[in-house]
């Protein structure tokens, strides 16, 4: 069994009232590809930002390749080679492809091999065309697969995407899942996913959140034919 | 046992001048997320109409609590339709456009009144505590600031423009979506902002000498008294300058007004580094 | 930025030779000085503002920190090397530990403008009143809202008695101002520079990324005060007195007009803005009939609401669509519609 690179223990975020998220125990191996998925309010967001240091969660911990990580800031969390890619695209609008994937490949490297890296990285996404052109100029699909493209120059072990395919058309999502199993050789991921269709097409192992806490974690077949969690996304009473 | 009842009084008053100074600036902050850096113009003018009315012979008290407010609002209204209109949603463009306003008007008045003091004396006398003389006209300040915040309550509490204005201070684009304009509702907000910047204005100048440049001395502290406040607007406006004028006062009578007034700024400073989105986003949340 | 530092430096060096042979002819050099060292000024928050997105509302703060840290120590000393390099590192370290506070507290916006105009406010409250003869540094007595007179001024290093003035001291001016756009451009061209321009265009995807977006708009933001208070040290050798009204809302209001009507994002625009609008200010300042204040406020409102990104990028778009080329620096529209978002949302 290969090492687990993200751990958490009993990690529990409440707003107010509200629990969003609920005493959740996670483990992920390295090179493993998890998806997150469940109904929109499972937690599985909260889960995510608590992960990325993006908020701090009320209690429990996190722990990533040993190193425990709960109160770090996002920085911090990205330094140790952890990728992330947020819901709502995370780019740099008036800067070009070229630039936002040369600031992200500058963290990790000298300028000179920082410029070789993101070329290749051009190269590999198919972003050659496009290279020159501003962030704020290009279609939504490339805007994604772009700010992939700032996850993957870093070279991650542990890569976290929240909801990459959405929006994003056949076509786009097609490329998006050859990157992803590309990215799998290297790193571990975690996939926050509402697509069903996307989730059947890239995982195997899924994580179903509900009302905050872990529903199940099994193979993508069983999790899809289980009663129970039809039920919750049908919104039916089990 | 008189300098305690001094020391009271001159607290309620720095409190009550704080919320006078800013209650224009919260409101059109809190309705329209827009910074008015040139409120402390619209003091400025306020002042002006009133001394320009009282030496034509009109009635202090209707000068300053009619004349006014009504002379300021107008001005507001123009400024708003001739430019914070075109800038809405945009905090740093509108705080910039309106300082340039603030700079516009210093010069306007410089060119009518001219780079000169000018004043009118207090209409009501001082009268003594004891061993110390206290001035009358600062409980017409407390007066003025406690009915203006009353006032207030009432009408966004019970009256159906205040329902709307609460409704549009929450989610402006579910107002507009309930048929409510916006542009029209902005349009009487920053009336009213001005109106009351305009009274401020008015009620104070007796107490200082007036001069052009006399806006400076009050945005800065409307600015931090607004922005600490945080979102709700009386809630805000009252413990702020609560805050604020305590602070101020305890440290001018404890050491000098140079350095009370340093210690409110340094207490701004202090807050918004503990409290970076107001004072009631932690208290009195939810309260208007 | 297209070009490399190199092309930069002859550039700067050919465009510095050329204005300081040619604007003596029609200015008189007395007048020019003052103009680059507002260029100076204008530059530094161009640098924070434009390139690092920090709107800094109290950036005479650390230009008049400057003035006054050469004056202080200028009496003290009697010699002006020393004082120079105080009057760098002193609004420098005050700076960071500022920035410091308010970049590791998360401000923002308009947070971030109150502070800076709070802390303005505080030096010039408390600089006006140290009128009394018991406000003293060394020899040095503060002077409340007279100032500080009679400081040695800009001598050959090591030489106290060979004063550098007149002429001669606007050229050391001009080669300052010169040096430090140089520095400004290498910064800009480096590493950081690049990630502060991605810090102004998205804080949350740069921390992402791994870098400490705290600490860099930490050092960015000291970088900026150490050029105001070179600019404030060149200024008390001009005027040969210093005064609380370095310090005032109104020269931090000046200094963002400055950039505004230069342009955003630019190095060359706030300066252009500092210089011309600072000469027409002093062109403005011979007549009576309109008052200078009104104009220099309807000029930033028609800037705000007609030309927001400034003269030197609509003249760079102009030069694009005539002769196809990109434009230097940019904060292009959609980025304010993003702001607006953000606030409405």
């Amino acid at each position: 069994m290969a090492e687990v690179v993200l751990e958490t223990h009993g990690l529990t975020m409440r707003f107010g009232g509200v629990v969003a998220s609920n005493n959740v125990d996670f483990k992920l191996r390295a090179r493993e590809l998890r998806c997150l998925i469940g109904p929109n309010g499972a937690g599985k967001s909260t889960f995510f930002k608590c992960v990325t240091g993006l908020q701090t969660p009320t209690e429990g911990e996190v722990i990533m390749r040993g190193v425990e990580t709960t109160h770090w800031m996002p920085h911090q969390i990205a330094s140790l080679g952890v990728g992330i890619k947020t819901q709502t695209p995370n780019v740099m609008d008036s800067l070009s492809v070229f630039e936002n994937i040369w600031l992200a490949a500058r963290r990790f490297h000298a300028p000179r091999n920082a410029n070789r890296k993101t070329q290749e990285i051009i190269e590999r996404l198919a972003l050659g065309s496009i290279a020159r052109a501003d962030l704020g100029q290009l279609a939504h699909g490339e805007r994604q697969r772009v700010e992939l493209g700032l996850v993957a120059v870093g070279d991650p072990w542990l890569v976290l995407l929240d909801e990459p395919a959405a929006g994003m058309s056949a076509e786009d999502v097609e490329r998006m899942t050859e990157i992803i199993h590309e990215l799998n050789k290297t790193a571990a991921i975690i996939i926050v996913e509402h697509d069903m269709q996307f989730i059947r097409s890239i995982a195997e192992m899924v994580t179903v959140f509900h009302q905050g806490k872990v529903l199940m974690e099994d193979h993508v077949d069983r999790v899809m034919s289980d009663p129970t969690v039809r039920n919750v996304y049908l919104g039916k009473k089990a | 046992m008189d300098l305690t009842v001094i020391i009271l009084v001159e607290m309620l008053y720095a409190v009550a001048s704080l919320i006078l100074i800013s209650a224009g600036l919260a409101v059109v902050f809190g309705m329209m997320k827009v910074i008015n850096l040139a409120h402390g113009e619209f003091m400025m003018m306020g002042g002006y109409a009133t001394i320009t009315a009282v030496n034509l012979g009109v009635n202090i008290f209707l000068a300053m609590l009619v004349i006014a407010p009504i002379i300021v609002g107008l001005i507001g209204l123009v400024v708003e339709r001739l430019v914070i209109r075109h800038l809405y949603g945009r905090l740093v463009d509108t705080m910039l456009a309106t300082w340039g306003l603030s700079l516009f008007f210093i010069g306007l008045a410089t060119m009518i009144f001219g780079n000169t003091t000018t004043g009118i004396s207090t209409p009501i006398p001082g009268f003594a505590i004891g061993n110390y003389q206290i001035n009358g006209y600062n409980f017409f300040i407390i007066v003025v600031a406690v009915l203006l915040l009353v006032g207030m309550l009432t009408i966004l509490k019970s009256t159906r423009a205040g329902l709307i204005a609460r409704g549009a201070m929450q989610r402006s684009d579910m107002a507009a979506a309930l048929g409510y304009s916006p542009d029209r509702i902005y349009m009487a907000t920053f009336f009213c902002g001005s109106a009351l910047s305009g009274l401020a204005g008015a009620v104070l100048a007796p107490l200082v000498g007036l001069v052009p440049t006399s806006g400076g001395a009050y945005i800065a502290k409307a600015f931090i008294t607004v922005i600490a406040g945080g979102p709700s607007l009386i809630a805000g406006l009252f413990s702020s300058a609560g805050f604020f004028g305590i602070v101020n006062q305890v440290f001018t009578f404890a050491i000098s007004p140079v350095i009370g007034e340093v210690a409110l700024l340094l207490a701004a400073v202090v807050l918004l580094r503990l409290l970076p989105q107001g004072i009631t986003t932690k208290f009195f949340k939810g309260k208007l | 930025m297209p070009g490399s530092l190199s092309k930069d430096a002859i550039t700067i060096i050919l465009v510095t030779a050329i204005l300081t042979w040619v604007m003596p002819l029609i200015i008189s050099t007395y007048t020019l000085t003052v103009l680059i060292v507002y260029g100076m000024l204008g530059l530094s928050l161009g640098l924070i503002w434009g390139f690092g997105g920090i709107l800094c509302f109290g950036q005479a703060a650390f230009f008049g920190l400057g003035a006054y840290t050469y004056a202080i120590a200028a009496i003290n000393i009697g010699e002006s090397t020393v004082p120079m390099i105080l009057a760098v590192l002193v609004p420098a370290v005050f700076a960071a530990l500022l920035g410091a506070m308010m970049f590791y507290g998360r401000l923002t916006d308009v947070y971030l403008g109150v502070i800076t105009l709070v802390v303005t406010l505080i030096l010039f409250k408390f600089i006006n009143s140290t009128a009394g003869p018991q406000y003293v540094i060394g020899d040095a007595r503060l002077g409340g809202f007279n100032g500080i007179p009679g400081f040695q001024t800009l001598n050959i290093p090591g030489r106290p008695d060979d004063y550098i003035w007149g002429d001669s001291y606007f050229y050391v001016c001009a080669i300052l101002l010169a040096l430090v756009f140089f520095l400004v451009s290498a910064l800009l061209r480096s590493s950081f520079g690049r990630v502060a321009v991605g810090i102004r265009e998205n804080e949350t995807r740069i921390s992402l990324m791994g870098y400490d977006v705290r600490a860099r708009k930490t050092v960015l933001f000291a970088a900026g005060a150490a050029i105001a208070g070179l600019a404030g040290a060149l200024f008390a050798n001009w005027s040969e007195i210093v005064t609380p009204s370095l310090f005032s809302l109104g020269q931090s209001a000046e200094i963002i007009i400055w950039c505004i009507v230069g342009g955003l994002g630019t190095r060359f625009g706030p300066v252009l803005g500092a210089a011309g609008l600072a000469y027409l200010k002093f062109l403005l300042g011979q007549q009576t009939m309109i008052d200078n204040t009104l104009i220099t406020g309807l000029i930033l409102v028609l800037f705000v609401l007609f030309l927001p990104r400034g003269i030197v990028p609509a003249l760079a778009s102009l030069w694009k669509v005539s002769f196809g080329r990109r434009p230097l620096g940019r904060i292009p529209q959609h980025r304010r519609m993003r702001n607006r978002e953000r606030i409405n949302g």
